[in-house]
């Protein structure tokens, strides 16, 4: 896979969060997403980058275009240096919630989006990739 | 500080949300909203989302929240105006927006509030009557 443009956001106040949602939003209709498509990653995007902020006291976005030789596709990569996720399976349960939300951001994000991944380690940080292509 | 207007039509709040909301915006509207119900006697709430590009599940929430407390102050809460791709990744997203009543656009919202509110009138007379 090949990354052709890599650009880095802020993920670090409630106003980064918006600010994510418009950036993401105008990388996806560059790439000609469907309106359905658009809207499902900021969806996502906008769910990790709360936990991004909330939870993994502030971190980065980046977003990258990427090229896999047949299509085109939009990879966001939110790292975090926060207290990590002990137990990454509990936190990936629908509904299981350790803030004011309502558990649906890890587990509705990859649904949203057609590839996740998620590493962390306590007391070193998280990092969420998501990914949808053209 | 930003803020979403909210008007009043007769009986009703009318509140027509047109930036993209960050959070404490979210929050704040929850509070002016639920105040407003109370210092002018509203009995319904309709909130136009048809501007909103994304619906997350904190702004969901919220939505849920306002129409719950809403209903505790004797008011009906319908959420109209919802963009199609919003509805479709709201379900897959796994948010139901059970508590809230929805309606196609603000006509039918006023319309399904006259309803709920005449109905609600309608049965406590009958259970006065009874």
């Amino acid at each position: 896979m090949r990354v052709e443009k890599d650009e880095l956001v802020p993920c670090r106040t409630a106003d980064d969060i918006v600010r994510v949602r418009k950036e993401v939003r105008a990388r996806t209709v560059a790439l000609g997403f469907t309106l359905v498509d658009q809207t499902k990653l900021v969806t996502a995007a906008s769910e990790i980058a709360r936990n991004t902020v909330e939870h993994g006291g502030g971190g980065i976005v980046r977003l990258q275009v990427v090229n896999d030789g047949v299509r085109n596709g939009l990879r966001l990569v939110f790292e975090d240096r926060g207290p990590g996720i002990r137990d990454i399976a509990l936190a990936m349960s629908d509904r299981y919630s350790t803030g004011t939300g309502l558990g649906l951001g890890l587990s509705g994000a990859k649904r949203l989006s057609q590839d996740f991944s998620i590493d962390s380690k306590p007391g070193e940080g998280t990092t969420v990739v998501l990914g949808r292509w053209k | 500080m930003e803020q979403i207007p909210i008007l009043r039509i007769g009986r009703c709040l009318l509140v027509t949300i047109q930036v993209d909301m960050h959070d404490r915006l979210a929050m704040a509207l929850q509070d002016d909203l639920t105040e407003k119900i109370v210092a002018t006697r509203a009995r319904g709430v309709l909130i136009d989302i048809s501007a909103l590009e994304v619906v997350d599940s904190f702004i969901g929430r919220t939505l849920n929240n306002i129409a719950a407390m809403a209903r505790v102050l004797d008011a009906q809460t319908v959420v109209v105006g919802m963009r199609p791709a919003v509805a479709i990744t709201l379900v897959e997203l796994g948010l139901s927006l059970s508590g809230v009543k929805t309606a196609l656009d603000v006509d039918k919202g006023m319309a399904l509030i006259s309803r709920l509110i005449d109905g609600s009138v309608a049965s406590a007379d009958a259970r006065r009557e009874g």
